[in-house]
């Protein structure tokens, strides 16, 4: 029993890691309706200049965190501009090959810059670990700060598109790009901001990703990248609560899978549940049904 | 209607030309592929590392062939396509071991024959398996479950171990104790296979593909296929079975990964089911975006300039990855930019404009003359 | 065009007016009945209890005001919506539980209000498309180039050039279907329609951005379709010239239900359809 809930502490905070890269996905794949590949990669590149800041520039963990945000931030509104934007009336798959080439490009630039070596990533997280049960369920200080700042994010972000113009703008961009042009909203403006916020999120994912899992390499972002876009679309692409949910689900499925399956069939086990939820439900727990009008 | 008839004839002929043609860039790239190789011209030689990607090259093409069959003739969005390649390359692997093990068989052109159609037949199976629950969805949702799908079958791989005692084949999943000779074990592949994969035989794939898919494009069911993809409501109040072929076009594309699957496998001493994993994928796919989305010989020029491009720029070295995603990058922003591509037309226009000036100022002068 | 005598003591078939009896129909079943035909959209009934019969070789018009639900009874009848309430007969059969493909094959064949052909091939594929299910020949005989490819490949060019000359467009074969002008895409449509062999054609708009002159052809054409083929013919037309001209039968609907039934003059005449369709556009 104790060593379930330990598995399940473990899933949850992996799930919440998830569940915040799963955010940036869903909010771009709303927006600009592509699935931007690059999106693993920026978190890597988060890990990496957290890494870089505290340990070769001497700052503080907060504030190398901050930095992480701030240069992937403007990172994700670069490529946005530069190879994402002058796409936008290109076909879906065109833009697809190109977030897996700026994906490519994050990969190898980061392999030239920082080597292949894994680097060991100091965690960013002081606070200590929780015992419970006398001391037999160890809930880790990483845990508990990843699930904290997953609830403050994901309230951050339903205030943020529920009651400010600038989130009102987004959904209304998502939901029609050329009526809201016409409404006045500044249609370039706000798809930027969607990849800066995704892009900053991708930052904190990545610090609190690598303050769990120590070892950063080139490759680190993509396979959770992947499994965070599996997420959006398991809760219903375009959904916060639904990235939530998708999120903290598949890293529980992961943990558990891993745990009392197979090691080796972890994985298999999170993509056949996606496989049987997208199948019951085509648009994902939480999506919308769309009609085609004939 | 007598002229109709005509112009139908020479559209047949137009699209029977198109095809010579694709095969006539095959045919003439292996005969001078094997000019290289023979080394009768002086200075007109094949570099080792080239060498070793002809093999590689015939199964690019062939997965970039096949996918184009799902992705541009059919119009579904597959991430998947490196899985049915695996189940291909370790069904082949094992078939190719338990002949020898079983029948002691040597002919190794028909061992790899043997071993192809096995790994096409057990791909096409996983395709049947998988297209029936992928075809139902639509767009990204059926891309993200080929993604899944693809990854499923690395970890299953990852799981099976095969063994050969005579002709007994043992199979274990997650229990790696079987009696006989190991040929797949697992997180470690199989190991010591057979090195039987020919360029020629290669070669004879890329044909059969080009064979498959061309003719089946321009039949009825191909038809068929386009249609769906072009509007499916249309299609199916046109009385078109919508699920039946959607799901031939993925099987028979599964059908041809395997096959090119098994050819991969049987090129290499040791395969493991990393080999196959998503980036290989996306790999293929780039290679039939960058052909050109349905456009078969596209997907043939694309997967062998690609394949040889990084080894190309090897004189890059460390940065050649990074110039191969930089050249990706801006082929597609220079092929699908509106910006570049209004810039172009106007280039174009303007050196219409120029050349008729010029033949009219010269019509002119004519006349004066 | 609708010169046909009423005589009390012949046996009638009934049309969508109820009014008109073609004496070509009679001693013949209905090719569509539909019965208490509803359907509801989250609580919205966007048809409520749709009758009509249309005889074997009737033109008959469906017409109501923006929004009256006329497109919704077209997806009703070729199954691309399924009905809440009542059934649909096609040819005498109940077509419950089945689905487009299912419906075309019994008969149903039908244009799109919003042109969907297939753009990127040409408008022969597109007319061998609707000869689809008419030719039999399967993959490997495709792939091997079988005999049977050749024959009925040569058979099926024949027959689609053949389709195409109803509207004198045979010249235009290998033109790409999506580069076409738009009212030569809706003559395309209709012969895919009729490629399909079936025995009740739904024509949804087909004069909608076609010039006079282009409209008056259709209308000869849409007769001669009829003649040629013997199939009915219901049409669905906010150009009141057309339908006044050659429906035999006319049904009005507004907000999803049936407000009149009848012939041309009958509709021109009657207070409901004035009110709530002509009396606001006069003659259309």
């Amino acid at each position: 029993m104790i060593t379930f809930l330990s598995y399940l502490c473990s899933g949850i905070s992996l799930g919440s890691i998830y569940a915040i890269i799963a955010l940036g996905y869903s909010m771009v794949y709303g927006i600009a309706k592509m699935l931007n590949f690059a999106h693993g990669d920026v978190i890597m590149i988060g890990a990496y200049i957290c890494f870089c800041a505290t340990q070769y520039w001497g700052m503080a963990p907060i504030t190398s965190v901050v930095v992480a945000m701030v240069v992937c931030t403007l990172l994700g509104v670069v490529i946005e501009r530069l190879a994402y934007k002058p796409l936008r009336a290109a076909s879906s798959l065109a833009v697809l090959i190109t977030a897996i080439g700026m994906s490519y490009l994050l990969q190898n630039s980061a392999l030239l810059i920082w080597g292949a070596n894994p680097k060991s990533f100091p965690s960013v997280v002081s606070i200590g670990s929780i015992s419970l049960f006398d001391g037999q369920l160890l809930i880790s200080g990483e845990t508990i700060v990843t699930v904290l700042a997953n609830i403050v994010i994901m309230i951050a972000l339903t205030l943020f598109t529920g009651k400010t113009k600038l989130g009102k703008a987004m959904r209304v961009v998502s939901e029609d790009k050329g009526a809201a042009e016409l409404m006045g909203i500044n249609v370039n403006a706000t798809i930027s901001l969607t990849f800066a916020i995704g892009s900053a999120l991708a930052a904190i994912a990545g610090v609190l990703l690598c303050s769990a899992y120590p070892a950063l390499t080139p490759t680190t972002g993509s396979m959770p990248g992947i499994k965070a876009f599996t997420a959006a679309v398991f809760g219903g692409i375009g959904s916060i609560p639904g990235a939530l949910i998708g999120g903290l689900l598949l890293g529980v499925i992961e943990i558990l899978g891993k745990a009392y399956v197979s090691t080796e069939l972890g994985d298999a086990f999170v993509f056949a549940v996606l496989i049987v939820v997208l199948l019951v439900k085509p648009t994902g727990l939480l999506g919308k049904k769309v009609h085609e009008k004939v | 209607m007598r002229k109709c008839e005509v112009t139908g004839k020479m559209k047949m002929s137009k699209k029977l030309r198109s095809n010579l043609i694709t095969y006539g860039i095959v045919i003439a790239a292996f005969l001078l592929c094997q000019l290289a190789l023979s080394g009768s011209i002086e200075g007109f030689k094949m570099s080792r590392s080239l060498k070793g990607q002809l093999v590689p090259i015939c199964v690019y093409i062939v997965m970039a062939v096949s996918l184009n069959l799902t992705v541009g003739i059919s119009g579904e969005l597959s991430l998947g396509h490196a899985g049915f390649m695996s189940v291909g390359a370790f069904s082949g692997i094992v078939m190719s071991s338990w002949l020898v093990s079983a029948f002691q068989m040597e002919n190794e052109t028909l061992r790899l024959i043997l071993a192809m159609l096995t790994g096409g037949a057990f791909a096409g199976l996983a395709g049947v398996l998988i297209g029936i629950p992928v075809l139902r969805l639509r767009g990204d949702y059926l891309a993200i479950v080929t993604l899944a799908f693809g990854e499923i079958i690395r970890n299953v791989l990852n799981c099976l171990y095969f063994s050969l005692d005579g002709a007994n084949l043992y199979i274990g999943f997650n229990n790696p104790n079987l009696p006989g000779k190991v040929i797949v074990n697992g997180p470690m592949g199989a190991t010591g296979v057979s090195k039987i994969a020919t360029f020629g035989m290669g070669f004879a794939l890329i044909l059969f593909t080009l064979f498959v898919v061309l003719n089946l494009i321009n039949s009825r069911s191909g038809r068929a296929i386009m249609a769906i993809r072009d509007n499916r409501i249309a299609a199916e109040s046109m009385g078109i079975n919508v699920t039946k072929y959607k799901m031939m076009a993925f099987v028979t594309s599964a059908v041809l990964a395997g096959m090119a699957g098994a050819l991969y496998g049987l090129n290499f001493s040791t395969v493991t089911a990393s080999k196959f994993r998503f980036d290989t994928s996306i790999l293929v796919l780039v290679f039939v975006v960058l052909g050109g989305i349905g456009n078969i010989r596209g997907s043939v020029i694309a997967a062998t300039v690609l394949t040889i491009l990084p080894e190309v720029l090897r004189a890059f070295s460390d940065y050649r990855m990074l110039v191969y995603a930089i050249v990706l990058i801006v082929v597609m922003l220079a092929t699908n930019s509106p910006l570049l591509f209004n810039l172009m037309e106007k280039c174009r226009t303007a050196a219409a404009r120029f050349t008729r000036g010029h033949a009219k100022a010269q019509g002119k002068e004519g006349d004066a003359a | 065009m609708t010169q046909y005598k009423h005589k009390s003591d012949t046996k009638m078939v009934p049309v969508p007016s109820m009014a008109i009896v073609p004496e070509r129909d009679i001693d013949k079943a209905p090719v569509l009945e539909a019965r208490h035909l509803g359907i509801e959209f989250g609580g919205l009934k966007a048809v409520d209890d749709f009758n009509l019969t249309i005889g074997k070789t009737e033109i008959a018009g469906l017409i109501g005001p923006n929004g009256a639900g006329k497109t919704t009874v077209f997806n009703l009848l070729t199954k691309v919506y399924q009905p809440t309430t009542g059934t649909v007969l096609l040819n005498g059969k109940d077509t419950a539980g089945m689905n487009t493909v299912q419906a075309n094959k019994l008969g149903i064949a039908r244009t799109f209000q919003n042109i969907r052909l297939f753009s990127n091939m040409t408008v022969e594929e597109n007319v061998r498309i609707g000869l689809h299910n008419q030719v039999k020949y399967g993959m490997f005989s495709g792939i091997l180039r079988l005999p049977a490819y050749w024959s009925q490949e040569k058979k099926q060019h024949e027959q689609a050039l053949d389709l195409l000359s109803i509207f004198d467009m045979q010249h235009m074969a290998d033109v790409k279907a999506g580069s076409l002008p738009y009212g030569a895409q809706r003559r395309l449509e209709i012969v895919r329609a009729l490629a399909t062999h079936p025995s009740l054609l739904l024509l949804d708009e087909p004069a909608a951005g076609m010039n006079p002159h282009e409209t008056e052809e259709l209308m000869e054409n849409i007769i001669k379709i009829r003649d040629k083929f013997q199939i009915a013919v219901m049409l669905i037309e906010h150009d009141m010239n057309l339908v006044m001209g050659i429906c035999e039968g006319i049904c009005v609907l507004n907000y999803g239900r049936v407000i009149a039934k009848g012939t041309a003059d009958e509709i021109q005449q009657n207070p409901v359809v004035i009110e709530a369709y002509l009396g606001k556009q006069k003659e259309g």
